[in-house]
């Protein structure tokens, strides 16, 4: 059975899909990576979709459901790479992705990741002590 | 016995080419997508009506598997004046949509699916035309003019 692996870097995962998916390989991914999050602690998830040239509902649906498991998980997940014509595709299909983070590259999508968990941790600290640390 | 259809085809359509394909597993459906995408290249379509076209090949198909139990498939490169694209045929033995008015509506499923699949592919391709009848089984035909 083919899997797509998991890489863990530091707080992040990271997986790249190389190949076209069928449905049982993103239902797989899907409970794999939620499993990684869970296992690692990890706290953001990066998908690189740049070698995937046709996203559908199916694909599109599994994409969101990993970014609202790994939410309430406590870990982000940014989509990067997407190729213009899966993005054009997929807004004339109606699936506009609402609540996935999204990244032109991995560069980019790790710096968002790094953001938003630094964001995160300054929310965090303003709400235990009511501080702004912003001043110090 | 209900049979509805909607139908936005005119003129007359020469085929240059056909080939069958079954689809009755989900294994199929990424080999039937290649397929799809090596006609359409080969007509020199372009990246993004390559990409429309693959996709809503890929919504008909996976409807095809999970409400009709699978059926067969036919592209065909066609030809209409100076305008050549790709036919797509499904044809599966499934129980039929009762109401396809319905089913051709934004947001509607009677599976645990978004709702998007007739609706969305309709706006992916150039020309979409549907046929079922309750019992029997559904056809739907879709066209991808290279240009359109």
């Amino acid at each position: 059975m083919e899997k797509i692996p998991i890489l863990k870097m530091g707080q992040f995962l990271l997986v790249t899909i190389q190949i076209d998916l069928y449905d049982r390989l993103a239902l797989n991914l899907e409970a794999d990576l939620v499993q990684m999050v869970s296992k690692t602690g990890a706290r953001g998830v990066l998908i690189d979709i740049s070698a995937v040239s046709i996203v559908d509902s199916f694909m599109g649906r599994i994409i969101g459901n990993i970014a609202s498991m790994s939410k309430i998980m406590d870990a982000e997940t940014v989509v990067v790479g997407m190729q213009p014509a899966v993005a054009i595709t997929l807004i004339e299909l109606g699936l506009p992705l609402t609540g996935v983070h999204t990244a032109l590259d991995v560069e980019k999508g790790m710096a968002l990741l790094r953001k938003k968990i630094l964001v995160d941790g300054e929310e965090d600290d303003v709400d235990d002590d009511g501080a702004d640390y912003g001043s110090e | 016995m209900e049979k509805r259809t909607m139908s936005m085809t005119t003129g007359p359509i020469t085929v240059l080419n056909k080939d069958k394909m079954p689809v009755v597993k989900e294994q199929d459906v990424v080999p039937f997508r290649n397929r799809v995408k090596e006609y359409a290249t080969k007509i020199g379509m372009g990246l993004v009506n390559q990409t429309k076209l693959i996709t809503a090949a890929s919504e008909l198909v996976r409807n095809m598997l999970r409400y009709g139990n699978g059926g067969e498939t036919l592209i065909e490169v066609v030809s209409k004046g100076r305008e050549n694209g790709i036919r797509l045929t499904f044809t599966d033995k499934g129980p039929g949509i009762p109401n396809i008015d319905q089913a051709m509506k934004d947001g509607f499923s009677t599976g645990k699916s978004l709702g998007l699949g007739l609706p969305g592919t309709k706006r992916l391709v150039s020309e979409f035309d549907i046929k079922s009848i309750v019992g029997q089984g559904t056809t739907v035909v879709v066209t991808k003019w290279k240009n359109g």
